[in-house]
């Protein structure tokens, strides 16, 4: 944020604070490495918020759990932060040293009483200004978010309304106060500081700004274009245009992972060329005209890896990779050089030394001599005297402040894309579990006590009111796809909310369900919100389609 | 760890025995009825809940009390109340023999088998019963049907060894009973276990009664235990008016200069250990009274609070004042009903008095005692085992250091002293350090009680001064009752035997250390010719294998190789006696050097003194 795509806060941080708001993530269930950094701050005596339309494992960790509606994050940021203004709690010093736009942004909240919060939001005021209170008075503070905020078709946003509460107390920039994005996987991080993102260059660098194009077209030789790349969904819309006819993928199921289902494998299969790079034949890969078998990184590969709090660490092989699987360097390599490039044999260290070279800002001082010895360097790291980062923008607090200042976001609420009606009167929001991920691919083959066959979630009242039990199969239906599902009776949910996970996509597709709404400026879909009907199955159902609820998608 | 609940429910009797400890529920989250308009949007848990863990050991024994056995769908709602995981309450309630997990007849006669009884008529108890009233009620196994109404259990010490057999009825239900009683017969225990009637035998008066020399029994069977009144009158509470002149400092030196020794086993310096909580930054700080005597063959301290309960609130009292703590807790073991009631009325009249409170004695001064009932664990005598069962955890050691003056409950700096200790305070406050030093030896001051039980004329708790020699002790209870004396055991399980002829060890710290014995918690237990001494042995094996909390494998493994290695020598006859006995010294080096608590580091040492010092297996060394 500010410019460089990674959490502000260690991990260490995080267990020393005294105040963690937990934000649209379940960590206890998804990031379970760091919600053990996040248990030994609980454990400390350090308050956890849980803000969540589920009542989820992680928020039953929580000294006060807010199930707000889905999609009404910034809303209930907004009255946040009219509490703490009008409270007397906002942070002059810092708001006045370290940032732009505060007027603006005061003037924006305004509107968001409480009384108002509480409608849209769901969640009763007096809680709002509690984990308001809480989060601006407490000496440290930190604010956790993860796909409950980004997975909205206003996702960007959403993550500015957080960044200005941030802003309004100086929760950022110090020791223990900070601004964490939880990623997903273990180099989700690294992904985008390498630059595998359509509109930034390795270190996070523009490169539609001239200095910064004329810099890499001088070192590889090479014109860069001058318009930006699509990311997943512009290559979707693409593809339904005509524009994109061929794909290579690598290490993605998107086949499954997308939202709307049955277009996202009808675009696939309409491609002229798929090229599918994996470990693995998914779905994906088994819709393609070449499968390139691939080392799995994190045993049969060198290089490295990023860390949500920004720590770059050395992986190495302990393997050799079974059959005919290539390392991917080796494989991109080859294509080049069929491509009539002049590729020298690839070297993970090479590589590396050149992202040092080209992104000297953040990874200059990581020599792999240095991640070896230091056990892994948190960037940024300039140069071979520096640490590493604990955090990040402590420049904020400098008085002279160092650098430019950061802005106040002004951000406007808006619902979802589809919100429940008469048709479709069920808000389903998606989501994982513990032990399974993501799509299955790497889990679905392994057994574990604390799973079940995936189906719906619906609360207990809903159940009542719908005349279905525990494993009763109903029809789940939505503007885009329907689906048979078993249910389960959760109380963690309320009446009127249900939740579906996309772990078994080959028995019960639920991103035939969702929606492709997707947040102009980040690409993410809108995982999280749609609109669906729940309509009991009994026994008249085709019986076709009760096998299919069991083995495969219906319709 | 998570809050992973199964879906069973409580009966009507376990919620409301539940609430009546925790107070009503005020969410379905809590395990109340569900609204969903607002258990749907908020659920308050976290810190505040967890705060309340201290509670948990009391709602489990809510739920013992009332239907005799802990159920999932109760264990279930007390986890909801308290955010406790249900894997961790689990562990909780299968940490102490009182409670159990498995169905349990709502009457339950708790028959005591242990060292002093098995030698006075208990096995013939347990014998009878086993003919009339089947066998003893064990957990059951999964196939077992449902417990009836009444069933029994054999028990370690209960603490009445003077008045061996002994043993504890308890009866579950909307008014659960409690009661112990001794100089059981086999058909009192039959008919207690069948109609549930137990015979009414008052305390008997002890043997010292009018002796005027008396200083901490002196009001014990003289007044009324029940009476802030009597107290009152008999010279109750001067001495902490008269600590609430001295003020803190001068309270602290007074102790430090009486050279006190703790009377619990350990023999720490009392002064040494308030000055050291006084002098700790953090707050607040906790007084602490371990009355979780359950050391086998000791029961002085069950006297103390049977007899005289405002004592031990005084002196408790007088702690707090000395250290700078508001709060004090007195933890009493689960098989004291009596005790627990007189403490727990003299805690109320005491409040109501003015003695505890806001305003203690109008000088000011803060100060309440919270009344914690422990429920059949002897490793809760240690002193971080009982801190971690205050605090709702299972009763396992914590490593020291950190020791409790400095790290106590919850982390805070805690005094933690003995019943006995205690009830010296007061007399320490009103004479002057040099006057009670002047009783006992220069190293081991004052007097002290000794729980005389087994092979005597007049067993029962006697109060002499420090250096009193075994010899006249013994003979103070009117000598043996048989023909001679075989052996004595000092100490309880955890001390040592003396050959019957070793009557000039003086009974003080320094004379105990110099005949290699302890004196530990004032066990003197007297064995005759008629003893069998190895059946008293493999006992005290037993009660160790079963005691160890398992948390270190030098105890955990080293009780049970241990008992196995004492059944084999007494089975086998003269066989491999010399190889057993050097691998029985081998385990205890084990366990003395490696336990992290002093059940482990003691487990050997009764059965050590009985092979080196009355060479109990030396007949058959082939």
């Amino acid at each position: 944020m500010f410019g460089a795509g990674g959490g502000t806060v260690s991990y260490r941080e995080m267990e020393e604070t005294d105040v963690i708001l937990l934000w649209g993530g379940n960590p206890r269930e998804n990031h379970p490495i760091i919600f053990h950094h996040i248990l030994k701050a609980v454990n400390r005596g350090a308050k956890l918020y849980a803000i969540d339309p589920r009542r989820t494992p992680s928020a039953q960790w929580a000294d006060l759990w807010l199930g707000l509606n889905v999609g009404t994050d910034i809303a209930l940021a907004h009255a946040m932060a009219r509490v703490i203004i009008h409270e007397g709690l906002v942070n002059e010093r810092f708001i006045a040293n370290a940032t732009t736009g505060y007027e603006a942004y005061r003037a924006s909240v305004e509107e968001w009483t409480l009384g108002r919060a509480e409608r849209v939001t769901g969640v009763p005021a007096a809680a709002i200004r509690e984990v308001a209170i809480a989060y601006a008075t407490a000496p440290r503070a930190i604010i956790c978010w993860t796909l409950g905020i980004t997975e909205h078709h206003n996702a960007v946003d959403n993550v500015l309304a957080l960044i200005n509460l941030a802003l309004l107390t100086g929760h950022v920039g110090r020791y223990g106060s900070g601004l964490a994005p939880l990623r997903g996987q273990n180099n989700v991080q690294g992904g985008g500081d390498m630059g595998a993102l359509p509109n930034r260059l390795v270190g996070f660098q523009d490169p539609l700004d001239p200095a910064v194009k004329a810099r890499f077209e001088a070192a590889w030789g090479v014109k860069l274009p001058d318009h930006l790349g699509w990311n997943v969904t512009q290559m979707f819309h693409a593809m339904e245009r005509g524009e994109l006819v061929g794909l290579y993928v690598i290490g993605e199921n998107p086949a499954q992972s997308e939202a709307d289902q049955n277009r996202t494998e009808r675009l696939l299969a309409g491609l002229e060329l798929l090229v599918v790079q994996d470990i693995f034949l998914t779905r994906t890969a088994r819709l393609a005209d070449i499968v390139l078998p691939t080392t799995a990184t994190w045993c049969e590969g060198e290089g490295t890896v990023t860390n949500s709090e920004r720590r770059v660490q050395r992986v190495r092989a302990a393997l050799p990779p079974p059959g005919n699987a290539r390392d991917e360097l080796w494989i991109i390599t080859q294509i080049a050089r069929r491509m009539g490039l002049d590729w020298p044999d690839p070297d993970p260290e090479t590589v590396w030394n050149e992202v040092r070279a080209m992104a000297p800002h953040m990874f200059g001082g990581m020599s792999y001599r240095r991640l070896e010895e230091l056990g892994g360097i948190q960037w940024p790291c300039p140069d071979e005297s520096h640490p590493g980062s604990l955090f990040l923008h402590g420049r904020l607090h400098e008085e002279p402040r160092g650098g430019p200042p950061a802005p106040f976001s002004v951000v406007a609420y808006e619902p979802p894309v589809e919100l429940p009606d008469d048709e479709y009167p069920f808000q389903l929001t998606t989501g994982r579990r513990l032990d399974s991920y993501n799509t299955g691919i790497q889990t679905a083959g392994y057994s574990s006590p604390l799973r079940r066959r995936e189906g719906i979630d619906i609360s207990p009242e809903d159940a009542e009111r719908l005349g279905v039990e525990e494993g009763s199969l109903v029809r789940v239906s939505s503007r885009r796809g329907s689906v048979v599902a078993a249910v389960h009776v959760d109380p963690n949910l309320r009446p009127g909310l249900v939740f579906m996970t996309f772990h078994d996509q080959d028995g019960l597709r639920t991103n035939a369900l969702t929606i492709d709404a997707t947040d102009p400026k980040s690409g993410t879909a809108e995982f999280k919100a749609c609109a669906v009907r729940i309509e009991p199955c009994d026994a008249d159902a085709p019986a076709g389609e009760l096998v299919a609820a069991h083995g495969s998608a219906v319709q | 760890m998570d809050l992973r609940f199964s879906d069973a429910q409580p009966t009507a009797a376990e919620r409301a025995a539940v609430d009546a400890v925790l107070g009503t529920p005020q969410s379905g989250w809590e395990g109340g009825e569900r609204v969903a308009a607002r258990d749907g949007r908020i659920a308050v848990a976290g810190q505040a809940a967890r705060a309340r863990r201290p509670l948990l050991l009391p709602a489990l024994h809510a739920l013992q009390a009332s239907t005799g056995w802990i159920s999932e769908g109760g264990l279930m709602y007390v986890c909801r109340r308290l955010s406790v995981p249900p894997a961790e309450a689990w562990g909780v309630a299968t940490f102490y023999g009182l409670l159990s997990t498995a169905p349990r007849p709502r009457r339950v006669l708790h028959v005591c088998d242990d060292i002093a009884c098995r030698t006075r008529g208990a096995l013939d108890i347990i014998a009878a019963l086993e003919r009339e009233c089947g066998p003893e009620q064990h957990a059951p196994t999964e196939d077992a049907v449902v417990p009836g109404e009444a069933g029994w259990l054999t028990s370690p010490c209960l603490g009445l060894c003077d008045q061996a057999p002994a043993a504890l009825l308890t009866v579950a239900g909307s008014n659960p009973i409690e009661r112990l009683v001794g100089g059981m017969t086999p058909a009192e225990a039959v008919a207690a276990v069948e109609a549930g009637t137990l015979p009414d035998r008052p305390r008997p008066g002890l043997p010292q009664q009018g002796d005027r020399s008396l200083r901490l029994l002196r009001r014990v069977g003289t007044i009324d235990p029940t009476s802030i009144d009597d107290y009152r009158r008999a010279g109750g509470f001067a001495a902490l008016e008269r600590a609430i002149e001295m003020g803190p400092d001068a309270v602290i030196r007074e102790v430090t200069d009486s050279r006190l020794l703790g009377r619990g086993g350990a023999a720490f310096p009392t002064g040494r250990k308030w000055e050291a909580v006084a002098r700790q930054p953090a707050r607040p700080r906790y007084v602490i009274c371990n009355a979780d005597e359950s050391e086998p063959g000791t029961f002085k301290d069950r006297v103390l609070l049977e007899g005289d309960p405002f004592a031990i609130i005084e002196a408790m009292t007088i702690a707090g004042f000395a250290v700078g703590a508001e709060r004090g807790y007195i933890y009493i073991r689960g098989e004291y009903p009596l005790a627990f009631e007189r403490i727990a009325n003299a805690i109320e009249r005491a409040r109501e008095h003015g003695w505890l409170g806001d305003n203690v004695a109008g000088s000011g001064f803060r100060f309440d005692i919270e009344l914690r009932k422990g429920a059949g664990a002897y490793i809760c005598g240690e002193e971080t085992a009982l801190i971690n069962s205050i605090e709702g955890y299972r009763g396992e050691p914590r490593n020291k250091p950190p020791f409790p003056v400095e790290s106590g409950l919850f982390r805070k700096p805690t005094v933690i002293n003995n019943v006995e200790t205690l009830a010296n305070i007061p007399h320490i406050i009103l004479e002057g350090a040099a006057a009670f030093a002047s009783v006992g030896t220069p190293e081991s001051t004052g007097t002290r009680l000794f729980c005389v039980s087994g092979a005597v004329q007049r067993p029962g708790v006697y109060e002499v001064p420090l250096g009193t020699t075994l010899g006249s002790l013994i003979d103070l209870a009117g000598g043996p009752s048989g023909r001679s004396i075989q052996a004595v055991l000092l100490g309880g399980a955890a001390g040592s035997f003396v050959r019957g002829d070793e009557r000039d060890i003086p009974l003080s710290f320094e004379g105990a250390r110099a005949a290699g014995v302890t004196l530990g918690s004032g066990v003197v237990m007297v064995f005759d010719e008629s003893a069998d001494l190895r059946d008293t042995l493999l006992r005290i094996a037993r009660f160790f294998r079963d005691e160890s909390c398992g948390q270190c494998v030098p105890c955990r493994v080293g009780t049970v190789r241990q008992e196995e290695a004492l059944h084999r020598l007494v089975r086998n006859g003269g066989r491999d006696v010399a190889r057993e006995l050097a691998l029985l010294a081998d385990i205890g080096a084990a366990m003395k050097d490696a336990s992290i608590c002093g059940l482990g580091q003691t487990a050997y040492s009764a059965i050590e003194s009985a092979v080196h010092r009355l060479g109990i297996f030396r007949e058959t060394d082939g």
